[in-house]
């Protein structure tokens, strides 16, 4: 089991859907890494040398922002937002979705689970 | 879509003769432009951005900065739904 960055430990799989577990590393990124690394996208996680894993491995950590980082940088953006007191601020401290998008309807992922309105009765 | 960059940030002309001709005193400037950009030159003045209804005041701080005038003088005044019990 290869560790790449950090606790990422994906196996069986190809490379290039190995790296897209870890945060921040999407298909994309991951051909990137892969085509820097001069890794061929078919081989199994398992089948890497270290060699090539400590490869992997600098490229991420030079040139890419994953995990924790990436995390804190999201976590630091919004709370900008919410403290100059802009429309998006306001909206995620409401909760809502900060995009423009209806909630009228739907907008759940945001909103949570739905809270049942008492005492709205048929005529 | 976003702006081209090329164009540059769009901002008032007027408003930023305004804020220009202010120089170092801190008075409010009242506008309507919402969709102006806030540039470095606004930061430390007071603007009174129109909401549609009045005018809501808007220190300028540095963080602020790339984000539109509008974006600190909400339109809509919803409150809360009535009722619920607690």
């Amino acid at each position: 089991m290869p560790r790449i960055v950090g606790v990422d430990i994906p196996k069986d799989k190809k490379i290039l859907t190995a790296l897209t577990y870890i945060y921040g590393v999407g298909f994309n990124a991951s051909q990137e890494i892969l085509k820097i690394a001069n890794i061929d996208v078919d081989v199994r996680a398992k089948e890497l040398t270290d060699e090539e894993v400590g490869r992997i491995n600098n490229i991420i950590s030079e040139q890419f922002k994953v995990e924790g980082d990436l995390r804190r940088e999201v976590t630091a953006n919004i709370k900008r937002l919410m403290s100059i007191g802009c429309y998006r601020g306001l909206r995620h401290r409401r909760g809502l979705p900060a995009r423009g998008q209806r909630t009228k309807t739907n907008a759940r992922t945001r909103k949570g689970p739905r809270r049942m309105v008492v005492g709205k009765k048929k005529k | 879509m976003a702006r081209s960059i090329k164009k540059g940030p769009y901002v008032e002309d007027k408003l930023v003769k305004k804020v220009e001709a202010m120089g170092v005193s801190r008075k409010v400037i009242k506008t309507w432009s919402r969709r102006s950009m806030i540039i470095p030159e606004f930061i430390g003045h007071t603007f009174a951005v129109h909401n549609g209804r009045k005018f809501m005041p808007v220190f300028v701080s540095e963080n602020m900065v790339g984000h539109k005038l509008g974006e600190f003088a909400p339109t809509r005044t919803f409150k809360s739904h009535p009722g619920g019990k607690n």
